[in-house]
């Protein structure tokens, strides 16, 4: 186990570093001079080059990778700005906040948003998933077949604004969704991202409720739950302790893929509802040639889905005893 | 579906002589009439043909509704929009004339910006499933095959590209291609910005059907009939396109099935992000992205595409199920 986590983690630094390092060159590619940017209208050529100085800019774009790089583990100093501690990311290019802090500061709402919206569909689906697959072909799997399909063909800017519209604007059944810290207000914080939830949580359902009803049929009819049936053991425990075993594996396999999306792919969430998560702050980025921070964004992006990978890889052994970690 | 399609036809005949009228089928055929069984699948089928008609005749359907997507109707004639920009008829100014409504402050007519977006849309979907498929399937049955170091190394580069988070660098570095195919710096064109998201879409896209593949091709290596096809000195593309590929166009079918709608959705939501088209081509995700800031006011203008489009896309998925359990009865979904 720990050999093959210390591979993996390394494998998922040298992806890490290649998504950055193209991501910092590639940057450099965009006609916007972020030195230009920050200089103001009037822009004198000794100001313009201070300021290429003091964003660090008038190096290599090579040496102000690894510059950047080294930062993150053993901080650096910047010219006018001073030291910046490890982990460091930069300051940005537009307002001067230390990005490390900007995304501790927007963390807290993409992860609420994926961790309570995977609370509801993971219930759902995996609940749906079992009833429909014991109740094969009666009325209630259909009903779950069909609304799961017509769930997975949802788009969250359409759904979640419609939802937005009715219950919002037009019943006032939600407040405005926000986010409200957990640690100031409890009942807030749940209140402000309840709407985000339910609507996430109708788009991804449906996957879990397809999967675990296919596997679930699947296993059903596998030697060893015949055998425990056969041995007397009651229904309920059957389908809890050995079918829904089986059928763990390839949901956590989606559900990885999933909370790596969510975490990363936020943008259009949090776009469609106003958050300000890392999703926003990253769009922002792109808007003003913040290079700092579209680094910091792209790196908890990637770090999301490549953790998420090792993650599940490792829980397929602990789930499946047959499963050997090489 | 492990036998080589060439010796299917045999089996078949042999299998079932008791029947009176048996006939060779091949294997073609069969998933043919196992298709035309399925009615799920068949309407599917109807529908998505049916939004590919509306593309193909969309002049046509201009001619004869009487208008087309570029007249700004609401500001040409008076009485249409209030000051606001929005229309004065209730329900997005829907009427015999308009029948899905007027766009908000533009006054363009919606049922001609669906019509023709829907141009767009499939435009780029198609042309990008198409290379995603082409690449998709010649790097994983490369790496399947070939095995060894060049296995390992397109392996990791697949899990290189498996691991970007897609939508972010589409929208970040959507300027750098519409920069680097237009040397100057002239206003950019509006063919121009489809290629750069068929090519960010096709780049980011291909590595999931390649991994499939590899994994298939990996454990058809070793078959009997590919080791047979090696005794009797067939080359390596021989092997490759007559021994492998017949044998995978099963899920390449199903893959590129799937990946058309997800393509619609994807350029949908780049459009809602603000990498899309212009203002001068309709299509479906500026319509979201123009939906989305006026649906206060307006919100029959959100529906309109938002309903199309969910259609388009559970009539696809039905349709990916159906050629799936058509193509390969033993699956059971």
């Amino acid at each position: 186990m720990l050999r093959f986590l210390t591979r993996r983690v390394i494998g998922a630094a040298v992806i890490l570093v290649i998504i950055s390092g193209v991501t910092f060159f590639l940057f450099f590619v965009i006609p916007a001079d972020p030195a230009r940017l920050a200089c103001g209208k009037v822009c004198p050529p000794e100001t313009l080059a201070q300021a290429r100085h003091n964003l660090g800019l008038d190096h290599p774009v090579a040496v102000q990778f690894v510059s950047w790089l080294g930062g993150i583990f053993v901080g650096r100093d910047y010219p006018g700005l001073g030291n910046c501690p490890a982990p460091c990311l930069g300051y940005s290019f537009v307002n001067r906040a230390p990005v490390f802090e900007t995304i501790i500061d927007r963390l807290p709402v993409t992860i609420a948003l994926t961790i309570g919206a995977s609370v509801i569909f993971l219930t759902f689906g995996v609940a749906t998933g079992i009833i429909a697959a014991l109740r094969q072909g009666k009325a209630l799997d259909k009903i779950a077949s069909i609304s799961s399909l017509v769930g997975a063909s949802m788009q969250i800017y359409f759904v979640g604004t419609l939802a937005m519209y009715f219950f919002v604007y037009q019943a006032h059944i939600f407040p405005q969704p926000k986010y409200i810290p957990i640690t100031e207000d409890p009942v807030g914080w749940f209140n402000g991202l309840l709407l985000p939830w339910i609507v996430l949580a109708i788009i991804f359902t449906a996957n879990y409720t397809r999967m675990t009803r296919s596997t679930m049929v699947e296993n059903l009819s596998e030697d060893y739950v015949r055998t425990a049936r056969a041995k007397g053991m009651s229904g309920r425990s059957v389908v809890m302790r050995f079918a829904l075993r089986g059928t763990l594996t390839p949901i956590i396999t989606i559900f990885g893929v999933d909370l790596g999306q969510l975490i990363g792919g936020a943008i259009i969430t949090e776009t469609t509802f106003g958050l300000q998560g890392i999703g926003r702050l990253s769009v922002r980025a792109v808007d003003y040639s913040d290079l700092p921070t579209l680094m910091a964004t792209v790196l908890v992006a990637a770090g999301a889905i490549v953790g998420m990978n090792i993650v599940v890889d490792a829980l397929y052994a602990v789930i499946d005893p047959r499963v050997r970690l090489s | 579906m492990t036998t080589p399609t060439s010796t299917a036809p045999e089996i078949d005949a042999t299998s079932v002589t008791e029947t009176p009228e048996a006939v060779g089928r091949s294997p073609g055929q069969l998933m043919w009439l196992r298709f035309r069984r399925d009615r799920t699948g068949v309407i599917s089928a109807v529908i998505v043909i049916l939004f590919f008609l509306v593309a193909i005749l969309a002049p046509v359907i201009s001619a004869v509704y009487g208008k087309d997507p570029y007249t700004l109707y609401g500001q040409d004639r008076p009485g249409l929009l209030n000051d606001f920009g929005y229309a004065l008829a209730p329900n997005g100014g829907i009427s015999s004339e308009f029948w899905f409504g007027i766009e908000p402050n533009l006054g363009r007519d919606v049922f001609m910006q669906l019509v023709y977006g829907i141009r767009t849309s499939l435009l780029i979907a198609v042309v990008t499933a198409v290379l995603t498929t082409i690449i998709g399937v010649v790097v994983g049955i490369v790496a399947g095959y070939a095995g060894g170091k060049t296995d390992y190394f397109i392996g990791r580069v697949i899990d290189l590209m498996l691991s970007f988070p897609q939508i972010l660098f589409i929208i970040a570095f959507t300027p750098v291609v519409d920069q680097f195919l237009v040397p100057s710096n002239e206003e950019t064109p509006v063919w121009l910005r489809a290629v750069t998201l068929t090519i960010l879409l096709t780049v980011f896209g291909w590595a999931g059907l390649a991994r499939l593949l590899r994994g298939q091709v990996l454990s058809m290596r070793e078959r009997e009939f590919v080791e047979a096809a090696k005794v009797t000195g067939a080359s390596p593309a021989r092997i490759v396109f007559k021994e492998l590929l017949p044998n995978l166009w099963t899920p390449i079918l199903i893959q590129s099935t799937l990946l058309l709608p997800a393509l619609v959705t994807a350029e949908a939501a780049l459009s809602f992000l603000g990498v899309g088209m212009g203002e001068q081509v309709p299509d479906w995700g500026r319509m979201f992205l123009r939906a989305t800031q006026v649906y206060q006011n307006d919100i029959t203008y959100l529906i309109f595409p938002g309903v199309a489009l969910l259609i388009f896309v559970i009539a696809f998925n039905l349709l990916g199920d159906s050629v799936r359990d058509a193509f390969d009865p033993k699956i059971k979904r």
